[in-house]
Parts: C-alpha cells; structure tokens; sequence
C-alpha cells in the first residue's frame, strides 16, 4: 500500500480510537501515540524519499496512487509527493506531535478538543499529499473548519468574536478560491478533450493567458488570505491570540504554510505566465505585509499578539520570496514556511507555558522569570534568536537565502521593495530584544511569581521536539536545500521559459 | 405507475382503518401505517418497466421512478420523526387525518413528475398543494398554525392562477397541452415568453424563490414541525423536479430567455434568503429562510442547462432531504419534549444532550456545505454545473453563490455556538427520545455521511439524467 495513505488512515483511526476513550487521561494517551506513529511514519518518509532519490529515481512526484472517485466529472483521489511536500509532512507531524503535549492538561471536554486537533490535522496532512484540486481543496476546508470549534470552545479572551472572524474570512478566502479552481477545471481539456482536476495534468497544458490573467487573482488572494496576505491579514492576530496554545501553535505553525504552499503549488505552478505578469502587485502586497507586521508586533505588549503580527510579517516574507520567481528566493521561501512554522510553534507552546504560570500575557507586568522559569525562559530566548535571524539557527538561512535570491533581479523595482523588506530583520531584532529584556531579564516584579515552578516533563518534551529541527537546519541546511530543490524544480522550469 | 397505485391503496386501507378500527387498534395506527410506508418505499426499488398511459398524459422511466423513491425516503423519514407528536392527547383523534393527508400530497406530486401534459401537471400540483394547507392547519387550536393553514391556501391558490394563465397562452398559441406536441411548436414568440415567465413565477412560489418568498417564513413557523420539514423538503423538492424537468424538454428552445431570468431570480434568492436568515432567533423561521437560500443555490444547477445540471440538482434535493430533515428532526424532539424552539434556549445544549448537538452540527455543516459531509459534494457539483458555461458572467455568479455560502456559515455557525460554547444555567435538561425519532434521525445521519462519498449514486443520477 501507499505510504502516503497512512498519513490520513493514521489520524482518522486515532480520532475513532479517542470516541471510545473516557476521560483526559485516556483521550490524551491515545491521541500521543497516534501521533507519535505519525511522526514516525513522517521521518520514514523522509528516509525513504531520500534513499529513492540517492538510488536515481529522477520522477519528480514519488509515491503517485491514482483511484478514481466520481468518473462521470473525472474527479480523482490522485495522491503524491514531492521532495516540498515531504518536508511539509514532516513539519507538520513535528507540530501536532508538540501540540498533543502543550495540551497535556487540557480538563474541559478534553475528548472533544483532541478530536477537533487531529481532524484539523488530517485535514492539513491530506493537503500536502492531494495532488487532485478536488481533494485538495476538500482538505483544505477540512483544515479549516474545526478552527472555530477550537477557539470558539478552548479559547480566551474575545474567542466568539475571534473565532467567528477568522473562520468567515477563511471560508470566504476559499470561496474566492473556489472559482478560480473552476476556472482552471474548465480549461483544462487536453488534446482527448477531457476536464481534469489533475494538478500535474494541468501543468502540462497551455492555457491562454488572457483566461490566466483572469483566474490568477482568484487563486492566489484565495491562497493568501490563508497566508495573511496583507490586506487579508486581519484575521490573525485576533485568532491566535484567542486561541488555545496547541491551536494557535498547529494553526501558525502549519495552517498559514497551506497559504503559501497553495499560492506556489497551484496559482503559480499552474499558471506561470499570468504569475510572471501580475507579480508586481503582489509584490507591494506582501512588502506591507512584511514591514506592517514588524512594526504591528513592536507596538504590541500582548506575547501572543506580538507573535501573530510576527508571523504575518514572516508569512508575508514567505509569498514576498516565491514571487520573486528564482531558484534561490524559492528555496528561501520554502526554508521559511519551515523555519517559521517550527518557530512559531514554540514560541506559542512557551507563551501558553508562561499563561498558564503566571495568568497573564501582557509584558509589562512579568519581569525578572529568567530567575524562576530558567528553562523555559532560555528556550524563549533561544527562540527569539532563531526569529530575528541569528546564525546557527533556522532563521538566518530561511532570511538569507531569500533576500539573496531576491537582490538577483537586476531591475530597481525589484531591488527597492529588497531593501524595504529587509528593514524587517532590524525591526524584528527591536521587538525580540526588547520582549526578552522587559519580562525574562531584571528583577522579579510580582511577588505572586517567586512560586512559579519549571516546565513539566511534558512540556519540555514538546519545547525539545520543536527546538531539535530549528537547530537542524541552522545547522545542515544543505539536505534540506537539496530535497526541497527537487520539488522546486519543476515550477523553476515553467518559470525559466517565460523569463530570459 | 406502481407507485400512484401502491399509495393509493395505502389511502383506501387508511381510510377504511379510520371506519372500522375500534380503539385498542387506533392505537397501534401509527406503527402500521409506518411499517406499510416502508413497504412501499422498499418495494419502489424493484425494477420498474418504461411506459406510457392516457395517451401520453403519464410515462414512466427510470429517471421519475428514482425522483419518486427520493420522496418516498424523504416523506418515510418525515413518518418516523413525527410519530411522537402524534401520539400527543391532542393529536390522537386525527392521527390518520394526518397519514391520509400526507399520501395524498406524496401521490399528487408523483403524478406531477410522471406527467406527460399540462393537464396531469396541473392536477399533480394541486392534489399536492392542499392536503399540505389542511395540515398546516394540523392544530387548529393554535392561532399560528391556522393562520398558516389560510395564508398557504391563499397564496397557492393565487400562484396556481398565475400559473395555469401562463399554461393557457402556451395552450393558445401550440394548440396543445402534451409536452411532446408542445416542444416542437415553443418558438418563444412573445406570447409564450409571457406565459415562460408566468411559468416560473408560478413555480417560484411553490419553491420559494425570491420575490415569490413572502409566504414562506409565516407559514413554516406556523405549521407543526412535521409539516414544515415536509413543505420544505418533500414540497420544494418535488417542485424543483417537475420545474427542471419542464424548462430542460418543453420550453428548451428558448434556454437563453429562462436562463436571463434564473440568473437574477438566484442572486435574488440566495442573497436575499441569507439576509433575512442572519437575524431570526426562532428555528423553525430561521430554518425556512435558510431554505429558501438553499432553493437559490439548486437554480444555480438548473441554470448549467446541461446533463451536470440536472444530475446536481438531483444528486443536491437527495443530500438536502437527508441534511434539512436531520436538522428538522432534532428541533422536533426537542420542541416535542420541551417546547422550546429559540436558538438561545439550545444554549449549553451539549453538556446535557450531545449526540442531539453532534447531529444538528453535522446538519447544519453538511447545510453551510462544509466537508467532510454530504452537502460539500452537493453544493460543490451545483457550483460546478453553474461554472461549466465558462464565461465570466457564469464566474461572477458562481463567486457570489460561494460568497453567499460563506455568509450562511455565519448564521449557522450560530447555531452551533449556542450548542456547543456559549453556557446556560439553565439548559435543557437531559432526556432520551421515542424509538421512532431516534430511526428518524439515525437514517438522516447515515445518508449525510454516506452519500457524499459514495460515487455510485451520483453516477447512477448522472446516468439517467439528460441535458438540454
């Protein structure tokens, strides 16, 4: 059978298995070891595909299974995955592994909340291996979905507000999403005259570029409003900041890299030329959203908001790579949705760590934890680090790659939009430094916090889950550059044909 | 025709069951004349021969056999969820009423699909219209529900003279009333572009289409639940099914002229339904104003005007008896036991009744068209038939009709907020339901489940369906 089959099979049996169980501990117990046989199924997967590829095996989709699902409309369970899609999986079995263990004391309707946490995930698994649009974007609303279950239920704050808005610009992001995947359906007829919904079949095809021009925003806004593409951005702050830690951590983490796989796998892949004309204004679009989302987290004194604006400027910086359309910048955008999503995560797993100590987010009034929480206040730093780019750590290859690859163009647009984008980094630094300074360093404020205790076994386990790969790819970037070359190859070559 | 012959029958034997019956086998009235529904409905299934009668008046094919099995299960459905409140004290001296009534709607529109000319249409339509007035008048003690009964009355009496006014024209200027004779003299000269119009206008009131809609929110509240689940999945269904069928053999000569015509009439319908859907806080209001949004979407099939066309609408009414009649089936239960029918009394609902919420929540996910359950396929393949004319002016209406589903995720997410996060100290307390509605509802949440993702059914619709 289909290795790639069990990366859904896996999560659906776990949620079937967590109905018969009684209480937290059951519930939890089982959601850890489903997906622990996930994560290991993912690292398998990883071997594999590497030894395949040392082995000489130059198909570009590996591990292809066709059934065909509705004939009359050609519609296929077509799955498959590329060197891209791999790394995807692994991160995302990474995730939800940290998750499951963020949410180790999760008392209220614990059942309910690991269900909704792995359907979400089958939903963002299914994502990475479809290789139909039918499917996919089943998936894709599958992922989307449990979202308001989840903050609406386990959150904090203005969760029914929050929940309600992320999920309604979401869906209404598909719905715009919707029509251009007809677009591309209805023209998709090969020479035998056949619609498909087959993404390597429609990559295949000519399609004129007057219809590309037209169905090219429906698809990428559509992908971007998951991306927080600015102005669509709006719904992540409120979101994660509402949510709880393991969703916001799943949904920074994996959910937004949907946006940004999407918007490279589908709108640009399948639809080169009109990508190659109408970058320019995508280009200003995600420039904002880089800068904005900076600015937007020094001024923000919630942990969790400061977060969420920073990964609108990292997912900004991610679309902001792939339209740059070259090898390196692709490459780069790729490391990021890695980097960033590993990153995220642990910066939220922490965050829910320091609520649920010190019962409050708002940095001005925690200071000096440094002293009391060391563990989890070195991991933040380390964290911190890895975000603002420093060498050695996953962020500095993701932003240096990029901003290279970028700078390649020789035209004066491309190269001041470069600099604009790059004045991130330093605001990132600002608001890094300064969090880190304000609430970990100085003298104990609270007296309430001399109390506080260390982080759990649990938790630690979840934060080294997460920190190991961040330091991975700082590391050896380079066997990741490599797979992920080979799944960039070939939309680099639908691309290398239009430009000189 | 077997069947108009088997329910007909069913009426006799009710009938005769009312006379002689005394009262120990009153009782078990209900459970007989559920078990000799299911007999019918079972024996809908065995394969039935081509065939025409009167001289062309009624046929017969595989395509109306399937649409009448499709509300045969619906109506069963119906039976099984409405069984505990007939047994009510006040309801026990007309529970056969009840059962004659509703066959005699069910067979009425069975005619309808299965007719041949205008005549046996019209007469369909009627014997299918005003058995469901006398029960929307059901319990007539209360002022609401015989307010229903007298506004469904007036307003299907006047949609019938608009409607048989546009038939005559087209009688007067084909010189027919068979549809064989029909299609090939409708030219579309101006007079018979007035009687198409008077045409869907008619059958816009019996689906509900804005601006044809006013009717519809008064008297599903009004009703017994019974009967507005009935009206607002058996009725509209059946309507949709003779309607598409009409506009795709008669008058398909003039598919340019309607398709102008739908194309705003949808917009109007799904917008306007969804408007009106987001502010209502009764669920028996809130559920017709969501249906009258979902009757925009099934146009959006008809106006693909191809063989995808008619399979999605099929292939959508199939889904949406099952997903409307899980939602209806759980407002039943609890307006039965409790009475209550605000969305703020479910407030809290599934801390005391959580398989009830699961069921309303996959309902009203499979209503919104969220996968993975059955109403993402049904909507999905609407979409695609509207989007299948690949022109721009077909792309903005499929991005409106999309839109428009992601507002009515709003108003049902609602729903589900009450249910599930929003608390109450005093919620409704915890009860176990009849063995009848618990059928009712186990039936509804199999199919939303199971036909989604079984391709076979679609492709068997697709199989038997025709384009323009």
């Amino acid at each position: 059978m289909n290795i790639l089959n069990l990366f859904v099979i896996i999560p659906v049996l776990t949620i079937i298995a967590i109905l018969f169980t009684k209480n937290l501990k059951g519930a939890r117990i089982v959601s850890v070891i489903g997906m622990g046989i996930q994560l290991i199924a993912a690292i398998y997967l990883v071997i594999d595909f590497t030894q395949l590829r040392n082995a000489g095996v130059t198909d570009e989709i590996l591990y292809v299974s066709d059934y065909i699902w509705f004939p009359s409309l050609n519609i296929h369970y077509l799955i498959g995955a590329d060197g891209v899609a791999v790394s995807m999986i692994l991160l995302t079995a990474i995730v939800v592994f940290a998750g499951i263990f963020a949410s180790w004391e999760m008392h209220d309707l614990p059942r309910e909340f690991f269900i909704s946490l792995i359907l979400l995930a089958t939903g963002v698994f299914g994502f990475f291996i479809s290789l139909d649009l039918f499917t996919l974007f089943l998936f894709y609303e599958v992922a989307v979905i449990p979202m308001y279950l989840l903050i609406g239920i386990w959150g904090s704050g203005p969760k029914e507000y929050s929940a309600m808005k992320l999920t309604l610009m979401l869906m209404g992001g598909s719905a715009i999403l919707l029509v251009g995947l007809f677009g591309l359906y209805f023209n998709s007829a090969g020479p035998d005259g056949q619609l498909t919904f087959s993404i390597p079949a429609i990559a295949e095809l000519d399609i004129p570029k007057n219809i590309q021009m037209f169905f090219f925003p429906f698809l990428f806004v559509g992908f971007g409003v998951l991306g927080a593409l600015f102005p669509f951005h709006t719904w992540s702050p409120d979101g994660h900041a509402s949510a709880p830690t393991a969703v916001s951590m799943l949904h920074a983490g994996v959910l937004m890299k949907l946006g940004g796989y999407g918007c490279f796998k589908i709108a640009m892949y399948l639809l080169p030329e009109a990508a190659d004309e109408m970058a320019w204004i995508f280009i200003i679009l995600t420039t904002i959203s880089v800068v904005y989302g900076a600015f937007g987290a020094v001024w923000q004194k919630d942990l969790k908001y400061i977060n969420a604006y920073s990964s609108v400027s990292h997912c900004g910086l991610v679309l902001f790579a792939l339209l740059m359309m070259n090898k390196t910048s692709m490459n780069g955008a790729i490391i990021q949705m890695i980097s960033h999503g590993l990153m995220t995560a642990l910066f939220f797993a922490l965050i829910g760590m320091i609520y649920g100590r010190t019962h409050t987010r708002m940095i001005n009034e925690m200071s000096g934890l440094m002293k009391v929480i060391p563990f989890i206040a070195v991991v933040y730093v380390i964290a911190g680090l890895a975000s603002l780019g420093l060498p050695g750590l996953s962020g500095f290859v993701a932003e240096m790659t990029i901003f290279v690859g970028a700078f390649q163009h020789p035209d004066l647009f491309h190269r001041v939009v470069t600099i604009i984008a790059t004045t991130s980094i330093v605001v990132t630094a600002v608001y890094i430094l300064r969090v880190v300074g304000q609430f970990l360093l100085g003298q104990i404020k609270d007296p309430h916090h001399e109390q506080l205790t260390d982080a759990k076994w649990w938790e630690k386990l979840s934060l080294v889950s997460l920190l190991l790969p961040i330091a991975g790819i700082g590391i050896l970037p380079l066997w990741l550059s490599t797979n992920i070359f080979d799944g960039l190859k070939p939309v680099i070559e639908q691309f290398s044909m239009l430009l000189p | 025709m077997r069947h108009e012959l088997l329910l007909s029958a069913l009426i006799i034997i009710a009938l005769l069951f009312e006379i002689f019956a005394g009262k120990i086998a009153r009782k078990s009235a209900v459970l007989f004349n559920i078990i000799l529904f299911t007999i019918i409905t079972v024996m809908g299934f065995f394969p039935a021969y081509d065939g025409v009668l009167f001289g062309g008046s009624f046929h017969n094919d595989q395509m109306t056999v399937l649409l009448k099995n499709i509300l045969n299960i619906g109506t069963l459905i119906i039976l099984f969820q409405s069984a505990a409140w007939l047994k009510k004290p006040e309801n026990e001296s007309k529970i056969l009423e009840y059962f004659i009534l509703i066959y005699s709607s069910l067979v009425g529109m069975q005619f309808m699909i299965s007719s041949g000319d205008f005549l046996l249409f019209y007469i369909g339509l009627e014997l299918a219209t005003i058995p469901v007035a006398a029960l929307a008048a059901f319990e007539k003690f209360k002022k609401k529900s015989a307010e229903a009964g007298i506004k469904l009355i007036l307003t299907s009496a006047l949609s019938s003279g608009i409607l048989l006014y546009g038939l005559s024209m087209i009688y007067g200027t084909t010189g027919s009333i068979y549809f064989s004779q029909v299609i090939n003299s409708f030219n579309g000269s101006a007079l018979q572009i007035i009687g198409l119009m008077f045409f869907i206008s008619g059958m816009g009131f019996k689906m509900s289409l804005v601006p044809f809609h006013l009717w519809t929110a008064d008297v599903y509240e009004g009703a017994p639940i019974g009967i507005t689940s009935f009206l607002s999945v058996i009725s509209k269904g059946a309507a949709s099914f003779i309607f598409i069928i009409i506009l795709f053999t008669v008058m398909k000569s003039t598919v340019t002229i309607w398709n102008e015509i739908l194309y705003v009439l949808s917009i109007l319908t799904m917008t306007i339904g969804n408007l009106f859907a987001l502010r209502q806080n009764n669920l028996k209001r809130f559920l017709a104003f969501s249906s009258i949004a979902q009757a925009g979407f099934i146009l959006l099939g008809i106006l693909g005007s191809n063989q995808l066309g008619m399979t999605s609408v099929f292939y959508f009414v199939l889904i949406y008896i099952f997903t409307n009649l899980g939602a209806f089936g759980v407002v039943s239960v609890i307006a039965n036991t409790t009475g209550k029918e605000e969305i703020q009394d479910y407030n809290g609902l599934y801390r005391t009744n959580p398989l009830l919420s699961l069921t309303m929540m996959l309902s009203l996910f499979s209503l919104a068209g969220i996968p993975p359950v059955a109403g993402f396929f049904g909507k999905f393949f609407l979409f695609t038939s509207a989007a299948s004319h690949d022109t721009a002016k077909y792309y903005i209406l499929v991005l409106i009709a999309v839109l428009n589903a992601t507002i009515s995720l709003y108003y049902y997410l609602r729903v589900v907020k009450a249910m599930f996060i929003d608390k109450n100290d005093h919620p409704i307390e915890k009860f176990s339901s009849d063995i009848y509605s618990r059928i009712g509802i186990l039936m509804c949440v199999a199919g939303i489940f199971i036909i989604g993702f079984a391709s076979v059914i679609y492709e068997f619709i697709r199989s038997i369906s025709f384009g323009i």
